[in-house]
């Protein structure tokens, strides 16, 4: 799993650098992080909940071939059937396995959160960077810029950008008939409006970075501005951008979700949570297990991702578990 | 003071122009053109007319032009005809944007009076189980999907209990009768924001408790509740405030998705449908008007950040 080492790596130089001045630690960096993190059992048990959702909704192909039936394949006589041996968990609307369709909605959510978090992240870290950095004019011109992002009514203006045609936009035909044209679009567009938090956060961080002396050294050596951002400051202010990426993930999902059920997401036969709820709301009476339990997993997905970056933030931020205290 | 309001309401006036020029030309990059919907629906028309009917409207004008124009009328109050509704788009709007403010107005005053209490409670006692539970609920209310958390209200309050209608507005005429139609929507606004308010609410009350007029007035013999209620809450209300004020946005995302599974005519219905129908007008000026009201909670926030805090006066 990816989140298991991503934090350990850059996080080192951080608290390395902090615990250099206060010598005779009997633990290693490493040490402490995860004493910390497992003091988080909710953080724990989320790990190992997403590890296990990661696992078997990549395992989803193989579980459609085990069970010998296609998730595409519209059997209107077998619709809404109850569990069963050939249907663990029972059929959908229109006669599709469920349990594979859940697995390979939970595929679309994972991918569709960590890509757009990333992106979201790659942007705001080097808007932040250079803000910060810079300051001045710039500094003023991309923290008004982001204040006006942030006041935006988020869902409304992506509704009206979901609902763009990308044919009108130039874009080649291939690409816009393509069947996970709706996936890209998603991450970009949440990615668009999803970068201030993070942003805001490595400003601040590199604000306070510029002045360190190993910053001024590295000037006084002649460094250029990109190699002093990227290669001196970025490994420092690295511990709240993975903060807040985690954290943003759950909200990224249920945006994703929302979208999706919207009917404006991702679009069928494409599976995704959101978009499995969508005839929830008639179906309820009928098929009860349709609306519970692509509910259910976006729900435990999100908390967990939510509890995680609780841990992560608790284990990374020395001064996070004092102001808890 | 004054000029820092001028200077405010510049600014959100910049931002609201910058918005509409961009929604305006994205418009335009959704499916469905105006002319071919006329020509849908008149299949006798010939391309001649079409052509015709196209420089009547000045589509076929470059889309800056045609934004002037636009502006043109919206400045002098002419936002133009619904396509869905056949009236002036104000008219259509304007009763939306006062259903929605009462839907989002109740939310968060309810989302308030359960969180600053709960906040306040879960700070005072750290780490305790009460505060342990009063985290989990709200990490769970944060991470529950809103249209579906509104879509189980339905089926607990409207089909199995039959308590209240499942969705719709009232009539108008009976008061009382009529609130009946607010409570699950207001209920599943409230749930869906509540969580995020109670961690903020905690968190700032446990920076205000460590401040040292905390101890100051813990020394001046004030008892527990004194302490909290005169100096904790004051104080730790101020950094609540400007992010629930920020998060105005995030309300508004709430109230479409709320409004949308209700079937309650407020502001982010009115958008959607207006999207999904092809309702330029509608969609236009129903999405700057949410901007505005967003950027003036804003604002709305700050001043109420100064009065809240005597610290800060605003240059």
């Amino acid at each position: 799993m990816t989140e298991r080492r991503d934090p350990l790596a850059p996080q080192q130089g951080l608290l390395a650098a902090d615990t250099a001045s206060a010598r005779g630690a009997v633990l290693t960096v490493r040490q402490v992080f995860w004493r910390r993190f497992f003091r988080h059992r909710l953080a724990v048990v989320s790990l190992v909940f997403l590890a296990l959702l990661a696992l078997v909704s990549t395992a989803a192909p193989l579980v459609e071939v085990m069970l010998g039936v296609d998730s595409n394949l519209v059997d209107l006589f077998n619709a809404k059937q109850p569990p069963s041996l050939d249907h663990p968990l029972g059929t959908d609307e229109l006669g599709r396995d469920l349990l594979v369709r859940l697995l390979y909605g939970g595929q679309v959510s994972l991918v569709v959160g960590l890509a757009a978090a990333l992106c979201a992240a790659l942007i705001g870290t080097l808007l932040g960077l250079a803000a910060g950095y810079y300051g001045g004019r710039l500094d003023a011109l991309l923290m008004r810029f982001t204040d006006g992002v942030i006041a935006l009514p988020i869902l409304p203006l992506l509704i009206i950008l979901a609902a763009i045609d990308l044919g009108k936009l130039g874009l080649p035909p291939g690409i816009v008939a393509s069947e996970n044209v709706s996936l890209y679009r998603i991450v970009f567009l949440i990615a668009l409006v999803g970068w201030t938090t993070v942003a805001r956060l490595v400003r601040g961080a590199t604000m306070s970075m510029k002045t360190r002396e190993f910053v001024r050294a590295a000037e006084a050596l002649g460094a250029s501005a990109p190699r002093i951002m990227l290669v001196h400051i970025l490994p420092n202010v690295v511990s709240p951008i993975i903060v807040a990426t985690t954290l943003s993930i759950g909200g990224i999902i249920l945006l994703e979700s929302v979208l999706s059920f919207l009917g404006l997401g991702i679009q069928p036969p494409l599976p995704s949570w959101g978009n499995m709820l969508t005839s929830a709301q008639e179906l309820i009476w009928d098929a009860p297990a349709l609306a519970v339990y692509p509910g259910v997993l976006i729900f435990l997905t999100v908390i967990a991702f939510n509890f995680l970056g609780d841990g992560l933030q608790d284990a990374l931020d020395p001064r996070a578990l004092q102001s808890k205290e | 003071m004054l000029s820092y309001l001028t200077r405010r309401l510049t600014e959100s006036l910049l931002v609201l122009a910058v918005m509409s020029l961009v929604i305006y030309a994205l418009i335009g990059l959704m499916p469905g053109d105006p002319i071919d919907i006329m020509i849908f629906s008149d299949p006798e028309m010939t391309p001649a007319e079409a052509e015709r009917l196209r420089a009547v409207y000045g589509l076929d004008q470059p889309i800056l032009e045609r934004y002037l124009a636009w502006l043109g009328n919206a400045l002098s109050g002419d936002f133009g005809y619904s396509r869905l509704y056949n009236q002036p788009t104000l008219d259509i709007l304007l009763p939306r944007l006062g259903n929605t403010v009462i839907l989002m107005g109740l939310s968060f005053l309810l989302a308030l009076a359960i969180a600053l209490p709960a906040g306040i409670y879960a700070a005072t006692r750290p780490q305790s189980p009460v505060d342990h539970a009063i985290n989990l609920l709200a990490f769970a209310g944060i991470s529950m999907p809103p249209f579906w958390l509104a879509i189980l209200l339905i089926i607990l309050f409207a089909v199995i209990l039959g308590w209240l209608p499942a969705g719709g507005m009232g009539d108008g005429r009976d008061f009382w009768g009529d609130l009946r139609y607010l409570v699950l929507p207001v209920m599943a606004l409230t749930i869906a924001t509540v969580g995020s308010v109670i961690r903020f609410m905690r968190a700032a009350a446990l920076e205000a408790l460590r401040q040292d007029y905390v101890r100051t007035a813990q020394a001046k013999g004030l008892t527990g509740r004194q302490v909290v209620i005169g100096h904790v809450l004051r104080n730790a209300m101020i950094p609540v405030i400007t992010i629930l004020a920020l998060q105005m946005g995030n309300l508004f995302s709430g109230a479409l998705i709320t409004e949308q599974i209700f079937a309650y005519l407020g502001m982010g219905k009115t958008i959607y449908d207006a999207v999904i129908g092809n309702d330029y007008n509608v969609a236009l000026a129903g999405l700057l008007l949410a901007t505005l009201t967003t950027l003036l909670a804003n604002l709305l926030a700050d001043l109420a950040y100064s009065w809240l805090d005597p610290r800060i006066s605003y240059r």
